[in-house]
């Protein structure tokens, strides 16, 4: 699905603490499977999911989506992708204070000018997927940390994703939560839908939901299985 | 069901109207005192009024217009008269015209 | 166009509901906002009524009042000075007057004392003005006595009231006969206060008050058309004086809305982050920004000037009524006839909604072009 050839990404590009965070990356993210990226802290996994996931541009090297070369196109393009194909669960999940978690799951919505009704319908039978239904006008901050990671879920759903794009998912979860985080992911790569996570945790990368597991360090690749 | 949104824009569109309706409200308050007007203009046109009774407090600002140069330095019925009216308003404009030829006296230098 | 307002009406739902969450604070500006407007509104709405009223009314008075001076000093009109005037063409009618100031220690006012030029009230008769009627408590057939400045008491009758709607111009006038008047003050007989003059032709006032100066030496003319500039001046200043006043006010929620809306917190910035992140274009951002201006702006224009032509043309502008019309004794009562200048509304618009509307613009823009990839890290 996505093809990535020669990705390098240095920060602070001509200054005296340049750092270039991915050397030449070369790696193929196939559809309908789950990908996890693995490696040390530093090793440039989450840099790698802001260039796939199109949040930011690499400084070398070419991205494919489908067959299509995205790394040239302006901003509003690749925001536009960002909405209607990748669906983003971060790791500090990101939600927005002070909002219920019904208005947080139906925010990637808002651009796409979709009757509220229907918007809401949909988030409300994710919540219920995930057996959040309860909480759903529960302001976020409220929220346990396994309740906020199931909102973020919601959200990065809203829009009906292709690519599931989540880094660390289990960084801020115990082992039950991240237990039932594998469930949910199963469930995700049942609907048949793309997967690609970062993680050092044994329990993601060595579960046999995850087909591909790729390994990182000092922002090269170093096995591909 | 009403949304935010929606209570926020019925909110200014009611205070809308109401702006609107202000200049309604103005066109009709002055319609309906045309009636006062004319009253009071036959007052001012039959009494040979030159101003409007806004100041009484000294014994020269309720005619601003018609007081001389040196009303405000003269005496109050029960003392010096010396009012905030008096720093606020000099002479009329034609009294202070220097040059004219036609105005025999000094120009004032009580002008604020 | 469905899309469009479906968008917008989202963006408002978000901007709103971020507002909600400062609730206290964003209240709190929303209501000094409002009262600035208000003041602002209250003061230039009731400045222009009555500048409009006292040109409209004294488009009736004489066109030029002659005063004689003697050692530059206002002084009376002696026998046969009127006469002098007569031969000035285009003089249509003119008229000795006879008024003067009453000081009355029991209101501490001062009144006007006149003699009409025509249906004078009967010897020993007065018709008050409204005022009066109310300082002194006075009715048809009551009966006052005024101390004359020789330190007579002079006992009248009041005759009538004169109408509450003229109060403008005739809330502090005592009106008696020419005989009262002269006994009253020890006014020489012969002599007159002044003298009021109509011209027909508006062109020719400028040449009578030349002719007069001429004629004359020793007269004065005032010409209405300084009179009413003068009382344009007037209202200019002290709506001037107000607007000084109220300046440190308007300089503090200044750097107060500035500080507000331009500075942009640490969470906010967060926010954008994450809006675009998950597919928020920038311009739905800054649209997002621009809706939370116009809501707070609009609103408080809106609700401010309302209140403000509420309170000057329905409740007289009581909060302002002393610093705006002068120090009065004899306050009168009266309803301003409102005349709303829409150049002066237009301004008041702009100056109030567009500074605030741009001040939270600006740093969003600058917030909103940069990349989203910041809410990856911690
Ligand atoms: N904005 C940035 N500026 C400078 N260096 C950065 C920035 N973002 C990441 N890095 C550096 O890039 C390297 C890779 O970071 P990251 O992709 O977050 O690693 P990982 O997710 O594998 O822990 C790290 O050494 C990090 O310090
Ligand atoms: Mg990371």
């Amino acid at each position: 699905m996505i093809e990535l050839s020669g990705i390098r990404k240095a920060f602070n590009q001509g200054r005296d603490n340049e750092y270039w965070a991915l050397d030449g990356i070369d790696l193929r993210i196939a559809a309908n499977q789950v990908t996890a990226l693995r490696g040390p802290s530093g090793s440039g996994k989450t840099t790698l999911l802001t260039i796939v996931g199109c949040l930011s541009r690499p400084t070398e090297g070419r991205v494919r989506l489908k067959g299509g070369d995205i790394s040239g196109l302006p901003e509003r393009f690749l925001t536009e992708i960002r909405r209607q194909r990748f669906g983003f669960i971060f790791q500090q999940f990101n939600l927005i204070k002070g909002l219920t978690a019904l208005d947080n799951i139906i925010l990637p919505g808002y651009p796409t000018g979709r009757p509220r009704h229907e918007l809401l319908a949909r988030a409300e039978e994710l919540l219920v997927g995930l057996k959040l239904g309860h909480r759903r006008d529960a302001k976020v901050e409220w929220l346990s940390g396994g309740e906020q990671q199931r909102v973020a879920i919601c959200r990065a759903l809203i829009n009906d994703p292709e690519l599931v794009i989540a880094d660390e998912p289990t960084a801020n979860l115990d082992s039950h939560l991240a237990g039932e985080f594998m469930g949910i992911l199963e469930s995700l790569a049942g609907q048949g839908r793309t997967i690609l996570l970062t993680s050092h945790d044994p329990l993601v990368v060595e579960s046999n939901v995850v087909q591909n597991v790729v390994d990182m360090r000092d922002g090269k690749l170093i096995q591909h299985r | 069901m009403t949304r935010p949104a929606d209570r926020a824009m019925i909110f200014l569109g009611l205070g809308g109207l109401a702006f609107f309706g202000c200049f309604v409200d103005a066109a009709w308050l002055r319609a309906a005192a045309v009636d006062d007007d004319a009253q009071r203009l036959q007052m001012v046109a039959q009494l040979r009024l030159t101003d409007l009774a806004l100041f009484t407090e000294a014994r020269y600002t309720r005619h601003p217009s018609q007081a001389d140069l040196h009303s405000a330095f003269q005496d109050h019925p029960l003392a010096i008269e010396h009012f905030p009216t008096g720093s606020l308003i000099g002479p009329p404009a034609g009294l202070q015209k220097v040059g004219a030829g036609e105005m025999k006296y000094p120009a004032a230098g009580t002008a604020p | 166009m469905k899309l469009w307002i479906e968008k917008q009406r989202y963006l408002i739902d978000f901007t709103l509901a971020s507002l909600a969450r400062r609730k206290a604070r964003n209240i709190g500006l929303l209501l000094v906002y409002t009262l600035l407007v208000f003041m602002l509104a209250s003061v230039t709405l009731y400045t222009h009524a009555l500048r409009q009223e006292a040109a409209r009314v004294l488009v009736a008075s004489p066109e030029v009042v002659v005063q004689r001076m003697v050692a530059g000093r206002h002084d009376l009109i002696p026998p046969g000075y009127m006469e002098k005037i007569g031969r000035i063409r285009g003089v249509q009618t003119r008229t000795a007057r006879l008024w003067g100031y009453y000081y009355d220690a029991v209101t501490k006012a001062n009144y006007t004392f006149m003699v009409p030029a025509e249906d004078a009230p009967a010897k020993g008769e007065i018709v008050v003005g409204p005022a009066l009627e109310r300082s002194r408590g006075l009715a048809a057939n009551n009966g006052i006595s005024f101390r004359s400045y020789s330190g007579k008491l002079h006992t009248f009758i009041v005759a009538a009231v004169l109408p509450q709607a003229t109060e403008l111009v005739s809330a502090d006038l005592v009106l008696m006969s020419e005989e009262s008047f002269r006994a009253f003050f020890d006014y020489p007989v012969g002599h007159y206060t002044d003298i009021a003059l109509t011209v027909a032709n508006p062109q020719e006032v400028k040449n009578v008050a030349l002719k007069l100066s001429a004629a004359l030496p020793d007269a004065r003319p005032i010409l209405r058309d300084e009179v009413l500039r003068t009382y344009a001046a007037i209202f200019d200043w002290r709506e001037g004086i107000v607007l000084a006043l109220f300046s440190a006010a308007i300089l503090a929620f200044g750097i107060l809305a500035w500080e507000k809306a331009s500075g942009l917190s640490a969470e906010e910035k967060r926010e954008i982050g994450i809006l675009k992140a998950i597919g928020w274009e920038t311009g739905d951002v800054i649209k997002m920004k621009f809706w939370e201006g116009m809501l707070i702006s609009l609103t408080a224009f809106l609700v401010g000037f309302v209140a403000a032509y509420v309170h000057v043309f329905h409740f007289a502008a009581s909060m302002f009524e002393p610093v705006l019309k002068g120090w009065a004794v004899l306050y009168p009562h009266f309803q301003l006839t409102p005349h709303i200048d829409g150049v002066q509304v237009a301004t008041l618009f702009f100056f109030t909604v567009f500074p605030y509307a741009a001040a939270v613009l600006v740093p969003i823009w600058k917030a909103a072009i940069t990349d989203p990839d910041s809410v990856m890290r911690g």
